[in-house]
């Protein structure tokens, strides 16, 4: 269960930086459709974050340690927001790309997940 | 700030560093300071004996990643030139790191963020400077403002 997340919120976060690519190529800023889809990724990563501790809390463990599994669970989470508050200070297509290359940094970090956890 | 100083643009405001792709290198200097200060961090508070060279070079190059971000956010010319000489040092130390890890292996029980050259990273430990140091010259004194 928790591994269709991992695979749900990576494909999601890849999508966003395919979908902000795609604007800073326009060379346009972020806008607000744009911030919809950071704000389902974040869910995403939050749901991710809920159902995490609560595997924990329920007694099962991940196959590596648990400080480095919460640790990325709460990186994951504040990954896609930190890049959108850069790009509403930088209004300009880098800023498009900074959040494009914090997608790609969220599922890098999925797939550390995927490993940690253990199939 | 008084007015004379000499990283204080004419306008009164230290030049920005984070204007433009330079919001990008923040990000990714960002990024690079969680990656590798949490990672160091908790290696060197739970097994620093069973690699304490890779450990700790992963805590300064945290280290090195917190004060070129600041340096960023900070901007001004010494915030450049300190920034310069910082991003000299990354890239010097991920060579040199990544080298002697392909060379000497059993030097490092496990990886630090340097390891080949960043691989581990998607090499964004080795890009990261190249394009830093890039951007900080272009924003030199006198350079062409123009383009930016």
């Amino acid at each position: 269960m928790f591994d269709a997340l991992t695979l749900a919120t990576g494909v999601a976060a890849l999508l966003l930086a395919a979908w902000c690519g795609w604007a800073a190529y326009r060379d346009q800023p972020t806008k607000d459709w744009h911030f919809i889809g950071m704000a389902v990724v974040t869910v995403l990563a939050l749901v991710q974050l809920v159902g995490g501790i609560v595997l924990l809390v329920r007694g099962e463990e991940p196959t590596q340690s648990t400080t480095i599994f919460v640790a990325y669970l709460l990186g994951a989470f504040a990954c896609v927001p930190a890049a959108g508050f850069l790009s509403l200070a930088e209004r300009t297509k880098w800023g498009s790309v900074t959040v494009a290359a914090g997608g790609v940094v969220l599922a890098v970090l999925e797939v550390r997940l995927y490993d940690i956890w253990g199939a | 700030m008084t007015s004379g100083e000499p990283d204080v643009a004419p306008g009164g405001r230290r030049e920005r560093l984070i204007g433009g792709p330079g919001i990008v290198l923040v990000w990714l200097y960002g990024v690079m300071v969680v990656g590798a200060v949490s990672r160091s961090a908790f290696q060197i508070a739970t097994d620093f004996g069973r690699a304490p060279l890779a450990y700790a070079l992963s805590a300064v190059a945290g280290l090195v990643y917190g004060f070129i971000t600041y340096t960023l956010v900070r901007g001004g010319e010494t915030a450049r030139r300190a920034a310069l000489v910082c991003c000299v040092a990354e890239l010097v130390g991920v060579v040199t790191v990544g080298t002697w890890t392909l060379v000497d292996p059993s030097a490092f029980p496990d990886s630090t963020v340097w390891s080949d050259f960043g691989v581990g990273y998607l090499f964004i430990p080795v890009l990261l400077p190249v394009s830093a140091l890039y951007w900080l010259r272009g924003r030199a004194p006198r350079a062409g403002r123009a383009a930016a």
